[in-house]
């Protein structure tokens, strides 16, 4: 009797050192800009080819501008790296989708829209976020550049065994919560490292009755606990989403390999090193207040009290508040708030861009809020297009920008000023993530909307 | 040749040293090497930026009271709060702390993501226990001359203060690539036959 991630991680290994790691096959591997220059350096300096350039999928996607992608990128450094990419793609001969193309967007979001993460694989990526496409029934996990370099010399890495961890959801959401809500209320319950040294396997109804979307940012937000990833068993929701992308398998391929997928199911009665359950229908929709992504609460909640911190925690929880410019106890509601960002690999997908627009719709921005809009993928943005969205959106006082990871970490231009409370639906709300003394309160599309359009935060359900 | 390159190539054994504690948890790795530094398409210089938008304010100015600012304190080996190096898979968190200098980091708890990176750059993070951490943190306060002596060949570390002791955990292979100098790449590579026979077998 078999979890799901140890079926997927033995049909992987390719040896195990004695008392040491295990060698891993890796299926594949996203690389981007930033994790990837010296890792390809050191192949070079070793004298290697590329051992399989099939399996490896480059795309520049985090220093991209978010404007005026046509021109050259002006900051000289991120357009040395993002030329670097492009240098080695060329000269390892390895598949490139360079700024602008049509296949060009967050490697989080491309991966899945296109058909290159499939249930069963292995995937890695030098990005912790590479847990987003366990959601199609995968094992995928964030690397480092040395271990990049070892996949791009041997399609292998190396690694220690997690334990497991199934995460249990009893009920459905409510309406007007989403799946990044139910993503930090879990992070809010289990901590910012709660999950370390775990794989872990969401299930039970909330998950079943999500979408392919809902269920990629409840993965890609899995990191944010310190598990190694996370995983959902592929069903007909799945299944359903892979058929007819471009790289899914086809005709005989797509039968074969449905049979297959149809097996990727924990076994009834598997054990798991931990297992937990929550209470899907008691999550409401979900803000932070402090510096890392646990520091959550309800909506209608207030910021903790001191006293209801343990004591060796305190130092971290007062100066994490300091930061932030907020009051332990205080309600989060009704604050003041100066930037909205709608975007990145946890939440820049067509389904986040309808229910901005939902709630926009009809209403008009707040003055003095600046709101960055940022597809995934130029084939989000080709989507919002053909469904009207964009017209929504302008009529409500919105622009759209162009496809990157944007203001999530903030290395193009897209930066929050410090001391700036910007509601963002992106994964990290540490210190100076989306610009130096920026504030960021993490939460989902529809607070991020209520936000936009009232200026302070907002229950989006009122 | 780098400054990591010759960090690389150094056997780690035993090192006993003075500290620099961070008393702070979850510090992740937007903190240690904030992502504007993350630019560079070589492994040098991260040192620099250690620690930037705290050790550094807006006008580049250190700040007093940050650690490393404080001279009063230094050493190779930093000591920091629980659940060190959470968030980004970013390496050149790992590159800025060999940068500039260290080559143990204590805590209680570490991220996945970078005790991996960590030790592929021969920079050893070892694991004791709240007790023992909180002991340290105690100790350096009243006395920054402290020492910790760190012995890998018998997995001990040592509070010389204190002369309290404890075993760290460090798997086989990874301590015989501490020891040896060795790194993981040279190893996968000389595995290539065994990779091909692998992918045979899938299809």
């Amino acid at each position: 009797m078999k979890t799901l991630f140890d079926k997927i991680w033995e049909a992987h290994v390719v040896s195990t050192v004695e008392d040491g790691p295990t060698q891993l096959y890796i299926d594949r591997m996203y690389c981007h800009e930033v994790t990837s220059p010296q890792a390809f350096d050191g192949i070079r300096k070793r004298g290697l080819k590329v051992f399989r350039p099939n399996q490896i999928t480059c795309i520049p996607d985090h220093n991209i501008p978010t404007i005026n992608q046509e021109a050259p990128i002006a900051d000289p450094i991120s357009k040395k790296q993002v030329d670097t990419l492009e240098r080695n793609t060329k000269e390892f001969g390895l598949t490139h989708y360079h700024m602008g193309h049509e296949k060009n967007g967050i490697i989080h979001v491309v991966g899945p829209e296109n058909g290159l993460s499939l249930p069963g694989m292995t995937m890695v990526c030098g990005d912790s976020h590479t847990s987003t496409h366990g959601a199609l029934g995968a094992v995928a996990f964030g690397i480092g550049t040395s271990e990049v370099e070892m996949v791009l010399a041997t399609q292998c890495v190396f690694q220690s065994r997690p334990k497991t961890m199934r995460i249990n959801f009893t009920g459905k959401l409510n309406a007007g919560v989403t799946s990044k809500d139910l993503a930090l209320y879990v992070i809010a319950q289990l901590t910012t490292g709660g999950a370390t040294g775990y794989f872990v396997e969401y299930a039970g109804e909330a998950i079943e009755a999500m979408s392919m979307e809902e269920r990629l940012t409840v993965c890609n937000l899995s990191i944010e606990m310190g598990a190694r990833g996370g995983l959902i068993a592929p069903d007909q929701v799945t299944f359903d989403y892979i058929k007819g992308r471009e790289f899914a398998p086809k005709g005989e391929e797509w039968e074969a390999a449905l049979a297959k997928w149809k097996e990727l199911k924990s076994d009834a009665g598997a054990v798991f090193d931990k297992e937990v359950t929550f209470d899907a229908t008691l999550i409401e929709p979900m803000v932070t207040y402090g510096t890392n992504p646990g520091m959550g609460i309800g909506i209608n909640e207030s910021i903790p009290t001191l006293e209801s911190v343990d004591e060796a925690g305190r130092i971290s929880f007062s100066k994490s508040l300091e930061y932030m410019g907020f009051t332990a106890g205080d309600k989060m509601i009704g604050k003041a708030i100066d930037y909205v960002f709608l975007g990145s690999c946890t939440n820049g997908r067509i389904e986040d861009f309808r229910q901005f627009a939902g709630y926009v719709k009809g209403k008009k921005k707040a003055d003095n809020v600046i709101v960055w809009l940022v597809p995934g993928s130029w084939a989000v943005d080709k989507q919002i297009k053909a469904e009207g969205l964009d017209k929504i959106l302008v009529d409500a006082g919105f622009e759209l920008r162009q496809p990157g990871c944007s203001a999530c970490l903030a290395m193009n231009d897209d930066k929050v000023p410090a001391g700036k409370y910007a509601v963002s639906t992106s994964n990290r709300n540490f210190e100076g993530r989306q610009g130096p003394g920026a504030r960021t309160i993490l939460a989902g599309p529809l607070v991020a909307a209520a936000a936009a359009v009232n200026g302070c935060i907002t229950d989006p359900r009122a | 040749m780098g400054e990591l390159e010759g960090a690389n190539m150094e056997k780690f054994v035993t090192l006993s040293s003075t500290v620099v504690p961070l008393p702070i948890e979850n510090v992740d790795t937007d903190q240690i090497i904030p992502a504007r530094f993350l630019k560079a398409t070589s492994k040098e210089g991260f040192g620099d930026n250690l620690f930037r938008d705290w050790r550094y304010d807006k006008n580049d100015q250190p700040i007093a009271s940050f650690v490393l600012n404080n001279p009063t304190y230094k050493g190779e080996i930093l000591v920091a709060g629980k659940n060190f190096g959470s968030g980004s898979s970013r390496e050149h968190a790992a590159w800025a702390i060999a940068g500039y200098g260290f080559k143990v980091v204590v805590s209680s708890f570490f991220a996945d993501i970078f005790k991996n990176n960590a030790m592929n750059n021969f920079v050893l993070p070892v694991v004791v226990s709240e007790d023992f951490l909180a002991a340290i943190f105690d100790n350096v306060n009243a006395d920054p001359s402290i020492t910790l002596t760190v012995n890998l060949e018998s997995q001990i570390i040592t509070n010389n203060t204190t002369g309290k002791s404890e075993s760290f955990a460090i798997n086989p292979y990874k301590k015989e690539c501490f020891l040896q100098g060795l790194d993981d790449i040279d190893y996968l590579i000389s595995k290539k036959d065994m990779i091909e026979q692998y992918e045979l077998s899938r299809v």
